[in-house]
């Protein structure tokens, strides 16, 4: 009973769109040719997955999520051991530390776009002028590489926070047990360290998954999926067909498929980390 | 001796080695900061000017130009609104879930948060076409009703896991005493859970204030919020850097400061617990 008004809510968030999406994925629904309509069956699904976009996308959002996942939970790890020992200053170094995480994606992406990867008057750009290189054109030559940047930028502090704070569990006693039966630093990382994180690499993993699965705004603002399809993914290539394209029908169609993409996600997620939060 | 030195030279080590991370990832917030108060010339000068006489003019000319208030107003009353709404729908589901526990309740946690992995650009098209036929397009009801979907299966999750902390005893023993369920929310478990769910609350306002994917698509001038701002100044109109950077620190400075204090609060939540 109580649990009604969220259920009931949810439900129609979810069954709404997409019975709607089916809806419109099988009829001819383009905003720009409101004149045409009537029922074209799977059409819609043959222009969206034959699109050469199509495999592109599929590539660059498992390429976006995977990258990111390893550099945050990698460079993660490694700084949040780096600031586990007391150090003059380790406040202040964590809020610098965390700061990133809570800058809106516009501002972030708009921030690297102009401040740091501009060809011309960009920070990288003349770091690299200093050192007698040539300037990169980061967004036009390397874009998607640039975009996964930006977001491990985002995402890094997020990982970092949730390893420190785990690490403060850890068993000092123990620690020190190991050193004095000589136990070398390496050895401390992999049989001590390493497997007290492993419930928060679950964790970072399932979170960053849920939230890096449908990046937009990040790519909206800096490259625009571009040059080419060199980084659209899923969610920006549904977007340029619904908004750009205005084919609401073959948007639908994308729309679906991305559902059905994040549920087997999903199914994976919630095996794996389930098991691991469930205890 | 040398045994004690090396471990001294070790730690000066590391300490030299997280300032020197730290600074760098910091890096470009920091420089963000620093050109909102530059001219424009400056902002764009080579070599970049790390001193320089600070001016507050871009923060006029933002305020001037695109009225930054309207747009910080809309994103208050917007992550407010839906932070409140999505505490209310939260709150009763996840203590059914974790009190009165019936067969499906695992599933339907599960499927919750199954919603979330469904990219939102799934249901861009017919979220569109029903505001636009309710006239909702660009109007602060559909950004909060919206936003409050999307973060709703995260917020019953975290206050379930928050919840699950707590005997099911204490309820009982209340309830034997006579309290109402009224007076059981009120006076037992709301001072029992109120950390969990301030980190909910929390979380849910930083989400819905950077939020930038409905409300690029589904508002503009008048019920954009403040990553519509941003959004705006994009448009490749030349490189007013100076002025960007004024707005962006304008638009990010709040949440960035709240997000400082509150970050404990946070991981505690947005870990579930799982991470102590």
């Amino acid at each position: 009973m109580l649990m009604a008004p969220a259920i009931g809510s949810l439900f129609l968030w979810m069954i709404v769109p997409l019975v709607m999406s089916i809806y419109f994925s099988v009829i001819h629904y383009n905003l720009m040719q409101p004149d045409q309509t009537g029922f074209v069956g799977l059409d819609n699904f043959e222009y969206f997955i034959t699109d050469p976009s199509f495999m592109t996308a599929t590539i660059n959002t498992l390429i976006l999520l995977g990258s990111v996942i390893l550099i945050t939970v990698v460079f993660g790890t490694l700084i949040a051991l780096l600031t586990d020992d007391p150090f003059p200053g380790r406040n202040i170094v964590r809020i610098l530390l965390i700061s990133p995480f809570f800058v809106m994606p516009t501002v972030n992406a708009l921030l690297w776009k102009n401040m740091m990867m501009n060809p011309n008057y960009g920070i990288l750009a003349q770091v690299w002028q200093f050192f007698g290189g040539v300037p990169v054109d980061w967004l036009a030559d390397y874009p998607l590489f640039s975009v996964i940047v930006i977001v491990s930028w985002q995402w890094l502090p997020f990982a970092t926070l949730i390893f420190v704070t785990s690490l403060q569990s850890m068993d000092r006693e123990q620690i020190e047990a190991s050193r004095m039966d000589g136990a070398n630093y390496l050895q401390q990382l992999r049989y001590l360290y390493i497997p007290h994180l492993g419930r928060s690499f679950a964790v970072v993993v399932m979170i960053e998954m849920i939230f890096l699965l449908s990046v937009f705004a990040e790519i909206y603002t800096t490259t625009g999926g571009g040059p080419g399809d060199a980084s659209t993914n899923i969610a920006f290539l549904i977007f340029k067909q619904a908004l750009l394209s205005f084919d609401a029908g073959v948007a639908s169609a994308g729309a679906l498929f991305a559902v059905v993409l994040a549920n087997i996600a999903g199914v994976f997620l919630i095996r794996m980390v389930g098991k691991n939060l469930d205890k | 001796m040398t045994q004690l030195q090396l471990n001294m030279a070790m730690k000066v080590l590391r300490t030299i080695l997280a300032w020197g991370v730290a600074l760098l990832l910091f890096f470009p917030l920091g420089w963000l900061v620093l050109t909102a108060f530059k001219t424009e010339l400056q902002a764009i000068s080579v070599p970049p000017l790390l001193f320089f006489t600070p001016t507050l003019e871009n923060f006029s000319i933002v305020q001037e130009r695109s009225d930054y208030m309207h747009y910080a107003t809309n994103s208050l009353i917007t992550s407010v609104l839906s932070t409140i709404l999505g505490l209310a729908l939260a709150f009763p589901a996840a203590y059914a879930m974790a009190f009165i526990k019936g067969k499906y309740t695992k599933d339907i946690l599960m499927w919750m948060l199954s919603t979330k992995m469904m990219p939102a650009v799934g249901a861009l098209v017919p979220i569109y076409v029903v505001a636009q036929t309710t006239g909702l397009l660009d109007s602060l009801t559909v950004l909060t009703i919206i936003f409050t979907l999307s973060n709703l299966p995260i917020m019953v999750w975290m206050l379930y896991s928050n919840f699950k902390e707590i005997p099911g005893e204490i309820l009982e023993a209340s309830r034997m005493d006579g309290a109402t369920l009224w007076q059981e929310f009120r006076l037992v478990l709301l001072p029992l859970t109120m950390g969990g769910l301030a980190s909910t609350g929390l979380l849910c306002l930083v989400l819905s204030w950077n939020e930038a994917f409905w409300s690029l698509n589904l508002s503009s001038a008048k019920a954009g919020t403040l990553a519509f701002l941003i959004a705006s100044y994009s448009s490749p109109e030349g490189l007013f850097w100076a002025k960007l950077s004024a707005a962006s620190f304008m638009a990010i400075g709040p949440i960035v400061v709240f997000g400082w204090f509150s970050q404990k609060q946070l991981v505690q939540g947005l870990t579930f617990g799982a991470v102590k």
